[in-house]
């Protein structure tokens, strides 16, 4: 429902003066400024700072210690490690396959999504038939039995393959835009012209999407988060090195949640986890009112 | 497609006076069923060939890993191990694969989905009969009351915009649907469970309580709620500020309508036009996303009953993946993807019906 409610705004802006725009209106209104915010304080501290932080090392005489300990803000966890320091380091795979993956996810549903619209025929037939195939399967369930099959090793193995699942909701959005938009004077212009359909498509239709990409670009990031990290929680993806997911993880395992000294060692993932999807959805809700103007205050 | 859209354009505008013969609707009703029923076959069936495929082509081929592990294991011959393997998996490695693939589809379209690998004498039809109306209840359940709550909460937030009960309820409904199914499970097992002892966890786990025969008492069925409360929250919780916040958009939308301020003109009641002008019309397009977030919400099953120990499709889910045990595996991935597919179906059907455009334009 909502490839028809949103409204492609008029034409000639250009898609850097478009974004600039885009950042305008995210401070105008404070939900999303907060969540963008957020959001940027979340990537820059868990990008920059674990370079300045001591390795953690297991440590047999501080297990277990309760938040507020003297050298552990929140405390350590079942052998001994820091919190603090592996939730701010723990950050950065899942927010760099929740990113990644929704750039590949984006990228494919532009491409497959406006050149359906744009060719039509069969090349339409078969890109909706599948992406009509790829919703209809649960995708954490096909994430977990392909997680069986494969060994997800890899931070780009995951995201490629969390990406790939996800492109149909916005191909089938983007190709009901580019509908609505290969109508258009200028497009038909562009097209008398003849300057070839990558150009067309690329250059004259999808800078008009620009606004309405990025928000499908930052629910396909929370999407892929959530994927992650729930495949991380029941360690259906392997646990090698140190994230929020595997945080999660081990603590639950470790039964944490049924004592009070390591209450803060599952809380700050959870709490870190619901911060950064908070901040997303923030900003996805503001960019939604900004493309739809009837939301907007009157 | 485009041609489906096109000529639906030309019946809209125009409209039934081309041809007003009722049986040329009822020829037009038809053809979208078949349509729709085609698209629903036509699903299952490519996720059933993928799975096949998915099966015995992926790296480390479970057929020929089981085969190799039972001949290392109990020394019996290559033909044994086949002649096991083709039961369990329902595929003979011996024969060519297009024959394996045919013998495949056939025995999927008898409900044979082989025998469970780890637990050897139990059929994945039953570990799916065991399991899935567990899902399909909690689902079911939390969904109903998410939609209904959510739809509630929306039109409140929509027309009192702007005041402190829609910020209230925004910001509630952003915090909610931000959260996923399983933190929000963590968040509920901590601290109504643990710290605050409101659920009693080890006697909450299962499906119902081991010993407790099954049967339409109330007892039985007090019994089957106090087990399945903590996964409904769960669902219902975190679907609910999406159902509350679209509806929110929604409604916004149709309160701008010509035909909204025709109602008010024409002076019919708040109440009416609340419920017959404005609810109505908002409450559409959220049908369609009924279905897609059914198989979210089965999907994320796997997560939520795993914390809980709940034990439905998703906790034997998890056990297969966990134990490789592939004939599962692959059983409960289809019988999940053709519920979704099912209730995709349904949802369309009484889309339809309450919205009879979407018969003539023909679109899900």
């Amino acid at each position: 429902m909502t490839e028809a409610t949103i409204p492609v705004s008029a034409v000639g802006t250009t898609g850097v003066s478009r974004f600039a725009g885009i950042l305008r209106s995210l401070r105008r209104s404070p939900a999303g400024f907060i969540g963008f915010v957020i959001v940027t304080l979340l990537v820059l501290v868990t990008a920059i700072v674990p370079f300045f932080l001591p390795n953690v090392a297991p440590n047999v005489k501080e297990i277990l210690l309760p938040a507020g300990s003297p050298g552990h803000l929140l405390g350590t966890d079942n052998e001994g490690k820091d919190v603090l320091i592996q939730m701010v380091g723990g950050g950065r795979t899942v927010i760099f396959v929740g990113f990644f993956a929704a750039a590949i996810s984006t990228a494919l549903a532009i491409v497959l999504g406006s050149l359906a619209a744009y060719l039509g025929g069969w090349v339409d037939t078969v890109v909706v038939t599948l992406a009509d195939v790829f919703l209809t399967v649960p995708q954490i369930v096909l994430l977990a039995v392909m997680g069986a099959f494969f060994k997800l090793d890899s931070p780009i193995l995951l995201a490629l393959l969390v990406g790939g699942l996800s492109w149909p909701v916005l191909t089938r959005a983007v190709r009901a835009q580019v509908f609505s938009l290969k109508e258009r004077e200028f497009v038909e212009a562009a097209r008398l012209l003849d300057l070839g359909t990558v150009r067309v498509v690329f250059v004259e239709i999808l800078p008009n999407m620009a606004s309405f990409i990025l928000m499908n670009f930052m629910i396909g990031v929370t999407n892929a988060i959530y994927q992650l990290v729930g495949l991380y929680l029941l360690g259906l993806a392997p646990l090698t090195g140190s994230n929020w997911g595997i945080m999660l993880n081990r603590a639950w395992i470790a039964g944490a949640i049924f004592n009070d000294a390591s209450l803060a060692w599952i809380l700050s993932p959870v709490v870190a986890i619901i911060l950064l999807l908070l901040g997303l959805v923030m900003m996805t809700r503001s960019l939604e009112e900004i493309l739809n103007p009837r939301l907007r205050d009157r | 497609m485009s041609g489906a859209v096109d000529t639906s354009a030309a019946e809209l505008i125009e409209g039934p006076a081309v041809e007003p013969r009722p049986s040329a609707v009822r020829r037009f009703f038809n053809a979208w069923l078949v349509r729709r029923l085609f698209k629903a076959v036509l699903t299952v069936f490519i996720v059933t060939t993928g799975t096949f495929f998915l099966v015995r082509l992926l790296p480390g081929n479970p057929v020929d890993t089981y085969i190799q592990t039972q001949i290392a294991q109990t020394g019996i011959s290559y033909e044994a191990a086949a002649a096991q393997a083709k039961n369990l998996f329902s595929l003979d490695p011996n024969q060519p694969l297009i024959l394996q693939y045919l013998h495949y589809m056939a025995n999927m379209l008898h409900g044979d989905f082989g025998n469970s690998v780890l637990s050897p004498g139990t059929t994945v039809a039953q570990v799916i009969k065991t399991y899935l109306p567990w899902t399909l209840f909690s689902v079911g359940v939390a969904t109903v009351f998410s939609f209904i709550i959510g739809i509630v909460a929306g039109m409140i937030m929509a027309y009192r915009r702007e005041t402190w009960i829609d910020h209230l309820l925004t910001s509630i409904g952003s915090l909610l649907h931000a959260i996923p199914n399983y933190i929000l499970a963590i968040l509920i097992v901590v601290f109504l469970g643990v710290k605050l002892q409101f659920f009693d966890l080890t006697a909450a786990r299962g499906s119902y309580t081991p010993g407790v025969t099954p049967s339409f008492s109330f007892s039985f069925l007090n019994d089957i709620f106090y087990h399945a409360t903590l996964p409904i929250l769960a669902y219902a919780l975190t679907t609910v500020g999406s159902w509350a916040l679209v509806m929110k958009s929604s409604t916004v939308e149709t309160l701008g309508e010509d035909y909204v301020t025709v109602a008010r003109a024409r002076g019919l009641s708040d109440s009416r036009i609340r419920s017959g002008y404005v609810g109505r019309n908002a409450v559409l397009p959220l049908f369609s996303q009924l279905a897609v977030s059914l198989g979210f919400v089965v999907g994320g099953s796997i997560f939520v009953e795993k914390i809980f120990g709940y034990q439905g499709i998703g906790f034997s889910l998890y056990n297969a993946v966990n134990g490789r045990d592939y004939a599962v595996l692959q059983g409960i991935f289809l019988v999940v993807t053709i519920s979704v597919v099912v209730a995709n179906l349904l949802a369309d059907l009484l889309y339809s019906r309450l919205d009879p455009r979407i018969r003539v334009q023909g679109k899900g």
